[in-house]
């Protein structure tokens, strides 16, 4: 089992925030739109060093949206950055007009993304947002697993050009990927070679997954763990490889079975190789206030929850 | 001085091309296109400083967005006699694999469109994007955008209304096509809406208010004063009464004609009150 160290828990925003700060000094493109929400996304770095290039939209998020398709007009790089909840639900038909079906070059950043904003409840959890933003035609949409990926997505996605949907977080998580595991737009990455199940995880779901391939192995099992940080455009290749392989897939995600990771699997498999799947994600729900670890027991969106599910689906090959 | 017979001519012939080309599929959006040919043929011929050549970024030139694309025929008409692409293309309007979708649309790569429009409300938001980014660019053009006055009733827009007037965008020219009527009639009827330009004058927006917005030497002439009173710390909108299907007879002064194309025979009647003087595409 390859070992990966959490280097310090660290949330998944600040690294939004920390790639946002670099990209304000290397590409005077890039423009920072957001709706009343500073202080949750960490933009206040780039803010400090590039005032002229930070836009307070206020609470409006639809108008953020289309000002933002606009300024693409210009030749800018327009990140906007809202909750999750906002950046998608609330102004789906912005985002589908003004940027998806036009071609827009708009990065839509959203925090708080998930169950484990926690206290605020089902208003502000969106598990529905994957779905959302996979289905419009031209989305690219990326889930990275902890700070330094996130950061090194939010640098990469300024270099792409076409509509992104980048997801992130609130709560402090395990930050373990190192420099030596690079980050490239629609391509999984295997942290753990292994033989008898594949784990594809997205999300800070991915470091659950690691913990959960260590008892695995303890036990003689040994799983074949894959970040999945884009969910679209998916790598089909190294999924269909692995399973391949493996034979049976478990899915990790936080985020509804319906629409999300492990659905874009299985369509693919269906097609490609039929393999039998379970899904780590919630169950077509709400959420509700409590803690993220709280939260994640609950609905079954932890380490224990991901190696019920890969013994449960080693039965069923 | 403009050239009044020529525009004279054009009005007509832009008539004749958005009445041949809904009544060829049997659906698209006269009435508000006829209302509104006086002012594409002002904008475009008159007042718009506009590069030879497309491209998507419009740097130093001036910019248009139209909110309400249903009026997609006097906006494709108008965009191909000036010259953006061929004007026998207007045939294929609405039809399987063409450029000239229903709905205005970047999608399909037809010069003169920068984003889409057709779901109400999003225009005027994406207007001040752009006008922003001239601003970074130290580009010194003016962005124009047209809206529907029913689409006023979209949530968006107030968003944005704020939002220009707050932040001063002072390159920008929105004008309201305040026809009164919508779908399902009256907009007086569908939702009372108060008095449009006290409310952008409200939110602090320079307002001019055109009463004869079916005379072009008047739009010309209206367009031209709001140019000058750009880059003074406010937006300005021309809020400009209009007739909805106006120049053929009986699609004015009723609602009836916002979504439905004429048949064969109206067309007929249609075209004898417009003549063909620049030639039919």
């Amino acid at each position: 089992m390859k070992k990966y160290t959490d280097q310090g828990k660290a949330d998944t925003r600040s690294g939004f925030g920390a790639g946002l700060a670099e990209l304000g000094r290397t590409n005077p493109e890039v423009v920072v739109l957001c709706a009343d929400l500073i202080g949750s996304l960490k933009i206040q770095e780039f803010i400090d060093e590039n005032p002229e290039r930070f836009f307070q939209i206020g609470v409006a998020e639809a108008n953020m949206m289309g000002i933002a398709a606009g300024l693409t007009i210009g030749g800018k790089i327009p990140f906007t950055g809202t909750f999750a909840n906002f950046s998608t639900g609330r102004v789906y038909d912005q985002i589908r007009q003004s940027i998806a079906y036009s071609g827009k070059n708009v990065k839509i950043c959203a925090s708080h993304a998930g169950i484990t904003l926690g206290e605020d409840g089902a208003t502000h959890q969106i598990l529905e947002d994957i779905g959302l933003m996979k289905m419009l035609p031209g989305m690219t949409v990326i889930n990275p697993c902890d700070f330094n990926q996130t950061k090194a997505a939010t640098i990469a996605i300024a270099d792409y050009q076409g509509p992104v949907y980048l997801r992130f977080g609130r709560p402090k998580v395990a930050n373990f990927i190192t420099d030596n595991i690079p980050f490239e737009i629609g391509k999984g990455i295997v942290l753990n070679p292994g033989t008898d199940i594949t784990i594809a995880a997205t999300g800070h779901l991915v470091w659950e997954a690691l913990q959960a391939a260590e008892v695995l192995e303890s036990e003689g099992i040994y799983a074949e763990v894959i970040n999945i940080h884009t969910i679209k455009p998916l790598d089909t290749e190294l999924l269909v490889s692995s399973v391949q392989k493996t034979g049976c897939i478990v899915s990790a995600e936080e985020h509804n079975y319906l629409g999300g990771l492990g659905e874009s699997i299985s369509a693919i498999l269906a097609m490609e190789i039929p393999t039998p799947q379970e899904f780590v994600a919630t169950k077509d729900t709400f959420g509700e206030s409590g803690t993220p670890a709280q939260l994640m027991e609950k609905y079954s969106l932890n380490k224990n929850a991901i190696i019920i599910a890969c013994k449960k689906v080693i039965d069923r090959k | 001085m403009p050239d009044f017979n020529f525009l004279g001519k054009l009005i007509s012939q832009v008539r004749r091309d958005i009445l041949r080309m809904v009544h060829n599929v049997n659906s698209g959006h006269p009435g508000g296109s006829l209302g509104c040919t006086e002012f594409f043929i002002a904008l475009y011929y008159e007042v718009m400083e506009l590069k030879d050549d497309f491209d998507m970024n419009g740097a130093n030139e001036d910019l248009f967005f139209l909110s309400n694309g249903h009026i997609s025929p006097v906006f494709y008409s108008v965009l191909a006699r000036k010259g953006y692409f061929p004007v026998e293309e207007l045939q294929t309007f609405r039809l399987i694999d063409s450029r000239l979708q229903g709905h205005p649309t970047t999608h399909e790569g037809l010069p003169g469109i920068r984003v889409a429009s057709g779901s109400l409300g999003q225009g005027l938001s994406v207007a001040i994007g752009a006008a922003i980014a001239k601003k970074l660019n130290n580009d010194d053009k003016i962005v124009f955008t047209l809206m529907g006055d029913g689409e006023l009733q979209e949530g968006q827009n107030w968003e944005a209304i704020m939002y220009a007037a707050g932040r001063k965008v002072d390159n920008l020219i929105a004008t309201v096509d305040l026809n009164g009527k919508q779908i399902d009639g009256a907009t007086e009827d569908v939702l009372p809406m108060g008095d449009i330009s006290k409310k952008f004058a409200a939110f602090g927006w320079e307002v001019l208010i055109l009463k004869e917005g079916n005379n072009l030497k008047y739009i010309i002439e209206t367009l031209k004063l709001a140019q000058s009173k750009t880059g003074k710390g406010k937006p300005l909108v021309i809020i400009m009464h209009t007739e909805m299907g106006n120049g053929v007879d009986y699609m004015m002064h009723t609602h009836a004609w916002h979504g439905k194309a004429p048949n064969d025979e109206l067309l007929e009647v249609a075209l004898s009150q417009n003549p063909e003087t620049l030639g039919d595409y």
